[in-house]
């Protein structure tokens, strides 16, 4: 026999050990598909018996336990419907995704930016819309809500933007991690004048963004009374992390902040704002982007994390390309696995064993349409 | 010095239109011109030293473009006489000749200098110039006989250009948009613009693009607006805006 011969069981077994390993990397959709599709053809051939390659056991694997889900929407920008409907097209959009997943998530996170211009007709147009979410929405604010009454219609509609609470063995923080140094008053801006300012990601003009001091204190006396092991989940506006400061994908004390959450055994990050695909891990603490369902932003020019896989480009000629919404699901281990479902394209998963094992493991699926 | 004044300042230094002038009048020139016991208009020449007075005008905007354009030669003829070395060539005829103001040397003073530079100054240059006649190097016309003083005004023209095209490409109602989308809102620093790809089969048209092809795309769709004519200002001046963002960019037309 020679030695590239390999008996019928050995191809077997491999065949059917390939096959299990690419289910565990399915998303929930896609196996959902294929298990209707293989308990279809199983029943079309007469078998009542299922057979062994028919689909009957939860796609993830025994190694994870009760896990949980919930789902985000980020980022819509909104406008009121008389000066521009698209952006609320969009969020309609992803609220019908959100309420077709089936199992419901346990709450919808909604992830800033909810408003273009933090006008209250566009804020109640969105707290209206997001009202017929069937779950729960748990609700961030971004400084496109913020910073023409500083806050006061927002806090008005969903209350204070820095709250905490324990879910399912997860404790979770949302931080108002947008605010900003004055830097309006000596310059006698009006409040409009410095909305519009702060909503350019280009203009230079405004402070960068940052928890400040207060957030910050606030923060360690939430997390004073939270065991070490216990998985800490953050949902901040910025991303907490140090990206492109030119645009204000930055966070100013994000070191101070990170120095407060680095004692946890288990940190995850879900942030808005840089409306893309973004991974980054800094000590114990992995960190995902959200998806905008306004649009998309190119890549910064320079200090991209090294674990992020950039998603393809974005078509110009599509609307939603780039766009979409996302789901993350904590495994039983605490460890989020982050889904990012881009509109009219497939869905990407980045999960944590890719960032756990620095991108050893587990890598996303490659770009094929870099940024220029 | 008041807006009227410094628009006949450029007018005389630059015998360019009045109306080329108003965007000037944004930066003012450093050296307001003497004002006059009589209350008249006074126009002062951009060497900061000569000026006129005219007699019995109380409102700049009364003068018409004749008056100015004698206003302008009288004001040259009296340079010509202080600088009688200079050499002076006149400009091609229909020719705009470009100004320097206060912003070309702020904008200049961000920029690395080249060594050996000297920094700008008010003079018209003319003594280089004359210094460098007995050198031994090749003559020219214009570019034969430049200082940096001219550098500095040929740079911010082409800055006062590239700003306008900023301006144009943050400001929805400016390049006609009716949802309130502009350009920066997507494309920040007008980063994925990527201007040296261009020309390029674009796939999604069905034929070959130019830069201009596509901004004038994104008007009509994303931004609600209609396109814009080839010569029209506002397209030029972004498309000065936009090459100005990718300086250094190699250049691979077709690239996809």
């Amino acid at each position: 026999m020679g030695r590239g011969h390999k008996s019928i069981e050995t191809r077997h077994h491999q065949e059917r050990d390939a096959f299990f390993d690419r289910l565990r990397h399915l998303d929930r959709r896609s196996f959902m598909r294929l298990a209707g599709l293989s308990a279809g053809i199983a029943a079309a051939k007469g078998l009542i018996v299922p057979q062994s390659f028919q689909l009957v056991s939860v796609a993830h694997g025994a190694e994870q336990r009760s896990g949980f889900s919930f789902a985000y929407i980020s980022d819509s920008h909104l406008y009121e419907q008389k000066v521009n409907d698209r952006f609320i097209r969009s969020l309609l959009r992803a609220v019908d995704d959100v309420n077709r997943l089936s199992p419901q998530p346990d709450f919808v996170l909604y992830g800033g930016d909810l408003a273009q211009l933090g006008q209250k007709g566009e804020l109640d147009l969105g707290a209206q819309i997001l009202k017929s979410l069937k779950a729960p929405v748990r609700m961030m604010v971004g400084e496109h809500d913020w910073f023409l009454d500083m806050g006061a219609r927002w806090r008005e509609l969903f209350g204070e933007p820095q709250y905490s609470f324990d879910h399912k063995g997860v404790h979770f923080v949302t931080l108002m991690s947008v605010n900003e140094k004055d830097f309006w008053t000596a310059r006698g801006m009006t409040p409009m004048e410095r909305m519009q300012t702060v909503a350019g990601l280009d203009n230079g003009v405004q402070s960068r963004f940052e928890v400040g001091p207060e957030g910050r204190a606030w923060l360690k006396q939430d997390l004073s009374r939270v065991d070490k092991k216990t998985p800490v989940i953050v949902f901040s506006h910025s991303p907490l992390y140090k990206y492109y400061r030119p645009w204000n994908f930055w966070t100013e004390d994000a070191d101070e902040v990170q120095a407060i959450l680095a004692p946890f055994e288990k940190v995850t990050v879900i942030h808005g704002h840089t409306h893309q695909l973004l991974t980054q891990r800094i000590g114990n603490i992995s960190f995902h982007g959200m998806l905008s369902t306004a649009w998309p932003w190119p890549y910064a020019p320079e200090g991209l994390p090294a674990l992020t896989v950039q998603m393809n480009r974005a078509d110009p000629f599509s609307a939603f390309d780039g766009c979409g919404d996302g789901r993350v699901d904590v495994n039983g281990n605490g460890l989020a696995d982050k889904l990012y479902n881009l509109w009219d394209r497939n869905p990407v998963t980045v999960r944590a064993a890719y960032l756990a094992s620095n991108g050893k493991s587990d890598r996303p699926a490659a770009t094929t349409l870099p940024s220029y | 010095m008041t807006l009227r004044t410094s628009a006949l300042v450029a007018a005389a230094a630059a015998s360019a239109l009045l109306a080329g002038a108003r965007a000037l009048a944004a930066d003012p020139p450093a050296h307001p011109p003497p004002t006059s016991a009589s209350g008249d208009v006074m126009v002062g020449l951009c060497d900061g030293r000569t000026s006129l007075e005219l007699k019995g005008v109380k409102d700049a905007s009364q003068v018409t473009p004749e008056q100015a354009r004698a206003v302008a030669d009288l004001l040259m003829e009296d340079w010509k006489k202080k600088n009688p070395e200079a050499r002076w060539d006149p400009p091609p005829a229909g020719a705009k000749v470009a100004q320097a103001s206060q912003a070309s040397q702020a904008s200049q003073a961000s920029q690395p200098a080249r060594p050996g530079a000297k920094p700008p100054t008010s003079s018209s240059g003319a003594a280089e110039v004359k210094k460098e006649q007995g050198a031994n190097a090749q003559s020219g016309h214009t570019y034969g006989s430049f200082s940096e003083r001219d550098q500095a005004i040929w740079r911010a023209s082409t800055e006062q250009f590239v700003k306008e095209g900023h301006r144009v490409f943050h400001d929805a109602k400016a390049m006609g948009g009716t949802v309130a989308i502009s350009c920066d809102m997507c494309h920040p620093d007008a980063s994925n613009t990527h201007p040296e790809t261009y020309p390029k089969y674009q796939v999604q048209l069905g034929r070959v693009a130019l830069l201009r092809d596509m901004i004038n795309w994104c008007i009509q769709n994303p931004v609600r607006g209609k396109p814009l004519a080839d010569d029209d200002p506002r397209l030029r001046a972004m498309e000065a805006y936009i090459y100005a963002q990718r300086k250094g960019a190699p250049l691979e037309y077709g690239k996809h």
